[in-house]
């Protein structure tokens, strides 16, 4: 069976959504559950973890859908292990999302903060799936610190600028014993097909669903796109030729 | 080297004429290049010859716009707590000469106000602290406290007051500051001092570097600005750009926001803009901010009236006040003096008005964008270990 595993999870989907930028919380329901997604990211930030009544975790509890809170905003590693702990105290996961991404204009992770949080997050007993630049060395460097998978990212969050990182996500894929997860930048549900014939193991997607006309519908279609990429992986994809290839024209005289 | 010394680079009389002398060609150049231009490319876009172009600006500006933040509009009111002032400024309702009611809120009152705000089911997590400049009635340490005791209420906390010490800032990010705005009013240094004759608001160069000594000790965002309509309006935007893009590139853990003080020409006695804007002039102003860059955080207050403001909830704009009174004690007291106001707001619908207004755009309103947990200054060693 094609199953996804992260930190001893067994994932029902291998599409990932985030929660931000959404018209609305019921659109962002509506829009999760069209993708199928099990796994949803959500911002500290953006709820009132003491309040029962946040609206936003409130429109999360969904069934088969699991939590994974993110720690954007945060600009070191200290800052990043404080809010760690404050969200698996309130909201009772040990899944975290590491992202620290100092940098305001392009959220570009930080990777030497993130090595730093990881190592210590990972003897706390979490399991950290960290959002980091396309940097085959540091998703290395991760997988031996202890992250449970990378999530290397496609283009600028935001940006819907597909796989500009391509050339880097090959190499990561070819060498990584964890799962890769592609994070952000992904626009279209062919672009979450093309990352899932790459051999990524899940992509995360948040804008490309939130800001389209259509949030649920695109929700599916990028449920449909990230299953497709998964299955042509598996089938292995034939052979790209720049152009038809003649019957042994070099080595005919073998037959001879 | 600060902003100072940057921006000599720029004359302000060759800008205006360089903005005067774009043409049609100029701009059609600048807006093939999309989003994130540089200050002179953002010149072109908020000159004379770029008004042609609005309707074309404002349909990039909404989708990068939307790209970037998605279909969410934060909101946040401002929190009046002292109009004590020592200065001169002679377009302000606060300034010294004007015989009007002092007062500097308790931190009871404070907290009062505080309460009233978030009544009604009002769930406000972002507060804008006002003050006038009086060190003696409202310094750092009366800062210090009410940005404690607000704090008890919501998660993310502004000022707007006097430029501050670099140690100053520091000591108020301990209580949880988040951000601070600090408009230069004008970029005409020379024409500065006419505006601002006494008083410590006067020193031009003090104020200019009051963004400098706030990314030195990290704040989290910088709001940046002009009083438009004191000075060509044109030439003040692209120095502010040119604020903006020294601010990202220096400072780059920092956020910047920029928000849109108008003077408007009114019957009476009073201080009249020397430069008129119009609404559609403004229009061109935000959307020439959002193609300088994507994330820059655009704020529109309630200065503008009700039109205006729910027009462009599409078009740039990201944060936007509500329910605003700009006199101290206006919250929880009906009766509060109105001439303790700073200035009379143009748009003074409820929050729940407001809220369908921005709803009625297919827009979430987002009331909390920050937890003070991550504030990780505030957090004495204490706290810190106990977790």
């Amino acid at each position: 069976m094609d199953t996804l595993n992260i930190g001893g999870r067994v994932m029902r989907s291998r599409l990932f959504v985030g929660t931000g930028k959404f018209a609305s919380n019921a659109v962002m329901s509506k829009a999760i559950e069209a993708t199928g997604s099990s796994l949803v990211t959500v911002a500290l930030k953006r709820v009132s973890l003491e309040d029962k009544e946040d609206d936003m975790l409130r429109s999360l509890k969904l069934p088969g859908v699991e939590l994974l809170p993110n720690t954007s905003g945060v600009r070191n590693a200290e800052e990043a292990l404080f809010a760690a702990r404050l969200a698996r105290e309130a909201l009772g996961t040990n899944l975290l999302k590491l992202e620290i991404h100092p940098d305001q204009r392009y959220l570009m992770p930080d990777p030497v903060e993130t090595l730093k949080a990881c190592e210590q997050l990972v003897k706390e007993g979490f399991i950290v799936m960290p959002y980091i630049h396309a940097d085959p060395v540091l998703c290395k460097r991760l997988e031996d610190a202890g992250a449970a998978c990378v999530m290397p990212l496609g283009a600028p969050i935001g940006s819907n600028k597909g796989l500009a990182t391509l050339e880097f996500l090959r190499i990561i894929i070819e060498q990584s014993n964890v799962p890769v997860v592609v994070d952000a930048g992904i626009g279209t549900p062919s672009q979450a097909a093309a990352a899932m014939e790459l051999g990524a193991d899940a992509v995360l997607v948040n804008t490309a669903i939130a800001v389209a006309g259509d949030p649920v519908a695109m929700g599916h279609a990028f449920k449909l796109a990230v299953e497709a990429g998964r299955e042509a992986f598996l089938a292995k994809t034939a052979p790209v030729n720049d152009k038809a290839s003649a019957t042994s024209p070099l080595t005919a005289f073998l037959n001879d | 080297m600060t902003f100072y010394d940057y921006k000599q680079k720029w004359d302000w009389d060759k800008m205006t004429l360089f903005i005067e002398n774009a043409t049609a060609a100029d701009v059609e150049r600048v807006l093939a290049k999309g989003v994130n231009i540089t200050p002179e490319d953002f010149a072109v876009l908020v000159s004379p010859a770029a008004a042609p172009y609005l309707e074309q600006m404002a349909r990039m500006s909404a989708e990068a716009t939307r790209r970037r933040f998605g279909r969410t509009m934060q909101i946040y009111t401002p929190l009046y707590i002292s109009n004590y002032c020592t200065n001169h400024c002679v377009y302000c309702g606060f300034n010294c000469k004007n015989k009007i009611g002092r007062v500097t809120l308790t931190q009871e009152q404070i907290e009062k106000e505080a309460q009233a705000i978030q009544s009604g089911g009002h769930p406000f997590k972002h507060i804008l602290l006002v003050t006038g400049e009086s060190p003696k009635h409202a310094g750092v340490d009366y800062m210090a406290e009410s940005i404690d005791t607000v704090s008890k209420y919501f998660e993310q906390t502004s000022i707007e007051v006097q430029p501050l010490d670099t140690a100053d800032y520091a000591k108020l990010m301990e209580h949880g500051l988040h951000t601070v705005c600090v408009y230069q009013e004008t970029y005409n240094e020379k024409r500065y001092p006419l505006y601002h004759p006494a008083g410590r608001k006067r020193d031009y160069r003090y104020r200019l570097e009051t963004p400098d000594r706030m990314g030195e000790v990290g704040i989290y965002k910088v709001g940046v600005g002009n009083l438009i309509g004191l000075e060509n309006w044109r030439t003040d935007a692209f120095f502010t750009a040119l604020h903006i893009h020294y601010i990202q590139n220096k400072y780059w853990r920092t956020k910047c926001s920029i928000s849109f003080p108008r003077l408007r020409p009114f019957v009476g006695e009073g201080f009249q803009p020397n430069y008129p804007t119009s609404e559609r002039d403004l229009l061109q102003l935000i959307t020439a901010y959002r193609l300088l860059s994507e994330d820059l955080e655009i704020s529109l207050s309630t200065r503008e009236r009700p039109h205006f403001r729910d027009n462009v909830i599409e078009l740039g704009v990201t944060t936007m006040s509500a329910g605003s009174k700009t006199a101290p004690g206006g919250y929880s007291d009906d009766d509060v003096n109105k001439e303790l106001e700073q200035f009379s707001v143009n748009d003074d619908r409820s929050v729940d008005e407001i809220v369908k207004a921005i709803k009625a755009h297919d827009f979430e309103v987002v009331w909390k964008d920050w937890d003070l947990s991550l504030n990780y200054n505030t957090f004495r060693a204490a706290e810190r270990k106990a977790l």
